[in-house]
């Protein structure tokens, strides 16, 4: 188990490296001069002394060592926006609404998601089903971009009943959560549907019928407990897909968080924020992964004990 | 041994050799069917992939044949008329430039067609090769080549898509360049795991033993029978490059104006809903469709092409 865990670690710190190496090398490959438009007309002295501030005279591999020396120590450089601001500032300020933002769309999903699967699953091939995987099937092909301004626009501008935009109070988070959370519902449906079925077949499933137990202990105790497991293994895509969410979701409504940084520091061409939230979020990310393995590595034996698993 | 002859003779009376021309009952009646047609004929039992399957040929055809008929082309602009509402000229009304919307919608629905199409092709000959690789060699090329998909996989493609997009600048090829960087993975892992199944069945080691090349092998015994989860997976991967180009689109990365895609549509749709919400109703209703109509027809294909789903 400790070997294990130290392989997933070690892909983990390969695939943060990879990362932030690959930032480092478009960043260093962007179109135009370091120093803006018109540079040429800097005098030589001055350029040289601000090439010398930002580093930027010294040889290729010992900026690269800078840049990984710093990303290690959590510096991920100015803002050119903001430039009173560094990166690091702004994700201190701007993350705590992206997160509860982002964990509410998670509750709701968790909560819709499962029930429509275990619905589905228990009437399989019947009405309750196909409705069901409808519902799911919608969830995948309305992405939060199209279904945030229709909800912002019909719920918040039209009927009144929500407000459609911005962060101020628990009303103001309702809209965006659903509009973020309706992907991932459709990804946990479909998952909980096949895990459900493929457990109510199994031989304990008749074994606990034979003894009579009612279905309501059946399903709850049996199925249920057992179906949830390989929906750990997608917490990883589900939080992918409420990140990139919440780059749009954001925009859309207002929302001051991490997510409507990005978007404007990519209208603004913010070279900095823009890498620096990569690896931010890509560093996020990874460690979800590595906790969802490990995590999956305790519950579940198979993957301990055989060659490592998928 | 006089008894045993007499049984003998006996028997042969009882059991009388019969004639085939008697033997009706063991003529094979109906047509046998390969594979494909026994897909193909639960394919059709399904109404929801067939749904998908009609709705995707309507729009695939619409999106071909539009743009040439119209009378407006995506470009042309008519200040007068800006932001009109549908009408008889107009049928999805016009945008801030008096473009025809309408003609705009089918063009778009072809440049993202056309986008989920090649990252799909590009997805797939990667994916075959690695996988088929990987599976076919095994032990320590395997795992290395294993090991590399773990890493690639736990990167969060939109993301390196989005720097990649700011350095190269944007375009049809960068955004199929930006989905093809990660998007090869669930194929190359899926094709991995129905070889490693497949060599190890007897027709395989029938070919290698009449000394057919590793390549031969791959070419014409394993992606033939691995094919028909490949095409599922294809009915996955249009729709996700699809979506890839909108979202991009969404944060100004996409297909740049006069051209249209879906993306850029929706995007621009999505600015004006409060004034103009035909803007982004028309675009929704085709982008929703082509997602839906893949995905149904995805999951209708799944069910259709796995032997083991047979009822």
């Amino acid at each position: 188990m400790v070997k294990f865990i130290l392989r997933r670690l070690l892909y983990a710190l390969i695939t943060l490296w990879l990362i932030a190496t690959f930032t480092f090398v478009l960043m260093k490959n962007l179109p135009g001069d370091p120093l803006g438009e018109g540079s040429e007309k800097i005098p030589k002295e001055t350029k040289a002394m601000l090439l010398k501030q930002y580093g930027l005279d010294k040889p290729l591999w010992e900026q690269y060592l800078t840049f990984m020396n710093n990303v290690i120590h959590g510096d991920l450089g100015a803002s050119f926006q903001f430039p009173a601001h560094t990166v690091t500032d702004i994700i201190k300020q701007a993350f705590p609404s992206s997160l509860q933002l982002g964990l509410i769309s998670i509750a709701i999903a968790i909560v819709v998601g499962l029930s429509l699967g275990i619905i589905a699953a228990l009437k399989h091939n019947k009405a309750g089903d196909y409705t069901a995987m409808f519902i799911a099937v919608l969830g995948v092909s309305i992405p939060s971009f199209v279904l945030g301004p229709l909800l912002s626009y019909y719920v918040g501008v039209k009927w009144g009943i929500l407000p459609a935009g911005l962060w101020k109070g628990p009303s103001y988070k309702i809209l965006p959560a659903i509009a973020l959370s309706f992907g991932t519902i459709a990804i946990l449906a479909r998952l909980m549907r096949t895990s459900m079925l493929d457990v109510l077949n199994q031989d304990y499933i008749k074994t606990a019928k034979a003894k009579g137990l009612n279905s309501i202990t059946i399903v709850v105790k049996h199925t249920i407990r057992n179906a949830i497991l390989p929906v750990i293994t997608i917490i990883g895509p589900i939080f992918v897909n409420v990140i990139t969410g919440t780059l749009v979701v954001e925009q859309i409504f207002s929302v001051p968080g991490l997510g409507k940084h990005f978007v404007t520091s990519v209208y603004s061409n913010d070279y900095t924020m823009i890498s620096g939230l990569t690896i931010f979020y890509s560093s996020i990310l990874i460690l979800v992964i590595f906790i969802t393995d490990v995590l999956y590595g305790f519950i579940d034996p198979r993957i301990r004990l055989g060659k490592g698993g998928k | 041994m006089m008894q045993t002859t007499s049984q003998t003779t006996e028997n042969n009376n009882k059991f009388a050799p019969v004639s085939s021309a008697n033997l009706t009952s063991e003529r094979i009646v109906r047509p046998s069917l390969n594979y494909w047609q026994d897909a193909w004929r639960r394919l059709k039992k399904n109404r929801l992939a067939m749904a998908g399957l009609i709705i995707l040929v309507v729009l695939i055809v619409l999106s071909v044949v539009v743009p040439f008929i119209s009378s407006y082309d995506y470009q042309t602009q008519d200040l007068k008329i800006k932001n009109a509402s549908p009408s008889g000229a107009h049928w999805f009304g016009t945008d801030d430039f008096g473009r025809d919307l309408w003609t705009r919608v089918w063009w778009g629905t072809r440049i993202s067609l056309f986008i989920g199409i090649v990252a799909a092709l590009i997805d797939l000959i990667i994916g075959v090769i690695y996988g088929g690789i990987s599976a076919y060699y095994g032990g320590k090329v395997d795992e290395v080549m294993q090991r590399t998909i773990e890493i690639v996989y736990s990167i969060p493609y939109l993301l390196i898509a989005i720097l990649l997009i700011m350095v190269i600048g944007p375009g049809i090829p960068t955004i199929i360049l930006a989905y093809s960087i990660t998007g090869w993975v669930p194929m190359a892992r899926l094709v991995r795991g129905q070889m490693l199944t497949l060599k190890e069945q007897e027709f395989v080691l029938a070919s290698r033993t009449l000394g057919a090349s590793p390549m031969r092998i791959i070419m014409r015994s394993l992606i033939p029978n691995a094919l028909g989860i490949i095409i599922v997976q294809i009915t996955f991967v249009v729709p996700t490059a699809i979506f890839t180009e909108a979202f991009l689109s969404f944060i100004g990365l996409g297909i740049k104006p006069p051209l249209a895609s879906l993306g850029n549509l929706l995007s621009d749709g999505a600015n004006y809903i409060r004034l103009y919400p035909h803007r982004l109703i028309f675009p929704t209703i085709i982008f929703s469709l082509i997602l839906l109509s893949f995905n149904l027809l995805g999951d209708g294909l799944r069910d259709a092409l796995d032997p083991k789903m047979r009822k």
